[in-house]
């Protein structure tokens, strides 16, 4: 009997009590189904925050200030008055620091602003001109910070479009108009346009300031809490991190980098920290989903198992008239892999339906790779050998004329 | 020429600490184109004489020879195979699988031999309309009658051309005109063909369709005579 023969029977078998065989494969419908959708969705997450990193500059470098270690006394973290704005002037002047484009010294306070009735509590970034470029700030209306801003410590500020929201409501146009940050009146000279994101990662609940107007004036600060670099391209990054590094050492009179007492990040440690972090969320999803596989398969081992006593007598003549032990395992295999084979197509179809309509609710972009389409057809398949395999080796060695006496 | 030779054959049965003997030490040969009836009440150890000599069963001890092949110490897929070339099986219970065709049925023993589907659709059509059924092919088997049944089972044992035809108790859940029509094919097979048979039996009147008649009780041989003037079934044409 060629295994054509043998699919064939398979399939008129399974077809001739087709509620049983039907509900054995829901069980591999729902457990594919899952794996697809939960990882096309972990995918897309993933994507969508690469996206929303990428959008924060490309090749970008922030230098934030650190505590310095002198022997074992390590001072306060976070609190860091380390870098100064004559630091960011340095660097973009130094000839020694060839990979750098750009130089934008920032300095960030959260603190409430209020325009009218309503008010929201916010993050004001001082910033100069060069924000825009390092940051790939792009203006909805009106204009971002100039350098003219900054020398004349003007009081002017660029809205974020959330905080826009927040105090002129939905789509208004703030653009003349007045808000009040430490009781300190700022008219407003530019939206920008959103970036998306969300909770702590909200990049469009912002308000931007002159950077001299914020040290002196609003923060009564004479340091920077960071300074962000744009490297001349991707392949320089390394390079630029170590420039600059040293640089500042050299500046700081610090004679190695463990004595630090700033650190640089690149925008690639962020991205792979996230890719980490999101990785270990889509495998989580793609283990909950697989336990749900598992309990599909162990479905189809049960209706096996049932069919294979229902089916004794059947076996038992088949024994009768010659039929090999291998021949009858091949027979239940290939019933159980279809189960698990058609079920694993429809489960995948499935699959990709819901991460479509969930993608599309979501506003994230859909992904489906090819690499989860095979690790479907391979995984239902495999499910059909592991689960099908004892039934079938139960069936094959049950002696044939106890079978034929089976009622 | 012997087809079957037996010898000191015994089958012991042991649950728990009790044997139950099933065959003691029964010898017997048969030759190629006997008809025999094995015949014997329940528990006689007919049935465990038939399985052994169907290759279903091994015995406990003693030697069984099948055209000149020693079968009692075969391995089960050589048992398998056997089963599957020697031997045709016609059972009570007819045992045909309810869901494939009559056609399908027949030639169940022909593709586990792996033969090419045409020939097997070849033979299977020629013993169907041998036993009358040439116009059934496309049944399944839970649409036709159990005599009907019967002949189709008669039909797959005879598809594989086996050494002996095995069929136990074949009478035995069919009406009286068709366990004739049953006999009618046996004795014209075994008459015109030369086909050996073996039928196992309670049945007197079965039994006397053969032409050699086997008594067996309490596990042994206890007659073996020649049934000189069979009585013949009545006026069935197997070859219609």
């Amino acid at each position: 009997m060629d295994i054509f023969e043998v699919v064939k029977e398979g399939f008129n078998t399974l077809t001739l009590n087709k509620l049983r065989t039907g509900l054995a494969m829901l069980g591999i419908i729902i457990g594919i189904g899952s794996v697809i959708a939960l990882v096309s969705l972990g995918q897309s997450t993933q994507l969508t925050i690469q996206n929303q990193i990428e959008s924060l500059g490309a090749n970008l470098l922030t230098v934030n200030p650190g505590s310095q270690q002198n022997g074992v006394i390590r001072g306060a973290a976070g609190g860091a008055t380390t870098l100064t704005l004559d630091d960011a002037n340095a660097i973009k002047t130094s000839p020694s620091i060839t990979t750098i484009n750009n130089v934008s010294p920032e300095a960030t306070r959260r603190s409430q602003v209020t325009a009218g009735r309503n008010n929201t509590n916010t993050e004001i970034v001082g910033v100069t001109n060069a924000y825009m470029a390092v940051h790939k700030i792009e203006i909805a209306s009106g204009n971002f910070i100039n350098n003219t801003d900054d020398q004349s410590s003007a009081k002017v500020a660029v809205l974020g479009p959330q905080v826009v929201t927040d105090l002129f409501g939905e789509g208004a146009d703030p653009i003349g108009q007045n808000i009040r940050i430490k009781g300190m009146a700022f008219r407003v000279i530019g939206v920008t346009v959103s970036k998306g994101g969300s909770g702590f990662f909200n990049q469009d609940d912002i308000v931007f300031i002159p950077l001299s107007t914020a040290m002196k004036q609003v923060f009564g600060i004479n340091y920077l809490t960071s300074i962000a670099m744009e490297a001349k391209s991707q392949d320089v990054m390394t390079d630029a991190q170590n420039q600059v590094g040293y640089f500042l050492l050299t500046r700081h009179k610090l004679n190695n980098p463990s004595q630090a007492d700033f650190s640089i990040f690149s925008q690639n440690d962020i991205l792979n920290t996230a890719a980490s972090t999101t990785g270990t969320f889509t495998a989580l999803l793609g283990g909950i989903a697989a336990i749900s596989l598992l309990v599909g398969g162990i479905g189809i081992m049960n209706i096996m198992l049932v069919t294979v006593t229902e089916r004794t007598r059947e076996i038992g003549l088949r024994k009768a008239l010659g039929a090999k032990k291998q021949t009858i395992v091949t027979q239940f295999l290939i019933e159980s892999i279809i189960l698990t084979l058609i079920g694993g197509i429809l489960g995948m179809v499935f699959g990709i339906a819901a991460s479509y309509v969930i993608t599309l609710l979501l506003g994230s972009p859909f992904t489906i790779s090819i690499s989860s389409i095979a690790l479907a057809i391979g995984v239902s398949g495999a499910t059909g050998i592991i689960f099908g395999w004892y039934p079938s080796q139960k069936a094959a060695g049950l002696q044939p004329i106890e079978a034929l006496r089976y009622e | 020429m012997n087809i079957i030779k037996v010898s000191d054959l015994s089958k012991i049965y042991k649950t728990g600490t009790m044997e139950t003997i099933a065959l003691d030490k029964v010898s017997f040969e048969i030759k190629k184109g006997e008809f025999v009836a094995i015949m014997g009440p329940s528990g006689s150890g007919k049935s465990t004489l038939m399985h052994i000599l169907g290759a279903l069963d091994k015995p406990t001890s003693g030697e069984y020879i099948l055209e000149g092949k020693n079968v009692e110490k075969l391995s089960d897929d050589q048992l398998a195979e056997i089963r599957n070339q020697k031997i045709g099986f016609v059972f009570q219970a007819f045992n045909l699988l309810p869901r494939i065709t009559v056609l399908q049925n027949v030639m169940l023993p022909m593709s586990y031999a792996g033969w090419p589907i045409e020939k097997r659709e070849e033979i299977a059509k020629k013993y169907l309309t041998m036993v009358g059924l040439g116009d059934r092919m496309y049944h399944t088997s839970n649409q036709i009658s159990g005599g009907q049944q019967q002949r189709v089972a008669i039909a797959r044992a005879l598809s594989m051309n086996p050494a002996i035809l095995l069929a136990d108790e074949p009478t035995g859940n069919i009406a009286t005109a068709q366990a004739e029509e049953v006999m009618a094919i046996f004795q014209d097979l075994n008459n015109q063909q030369g086909h050996t048979i073996i039928m196992i039996t309670h049945e007197p009147d079965i039994a006397d369709h053969a032409k050699r008649i086997i008594h067996v009780r309490d596990g042994k041989i206890t007659g073996d005579e020649t049934n000189r003037r069979p009585r013949l079934a009545k006026n069935f044409s197997a070859k219609k």
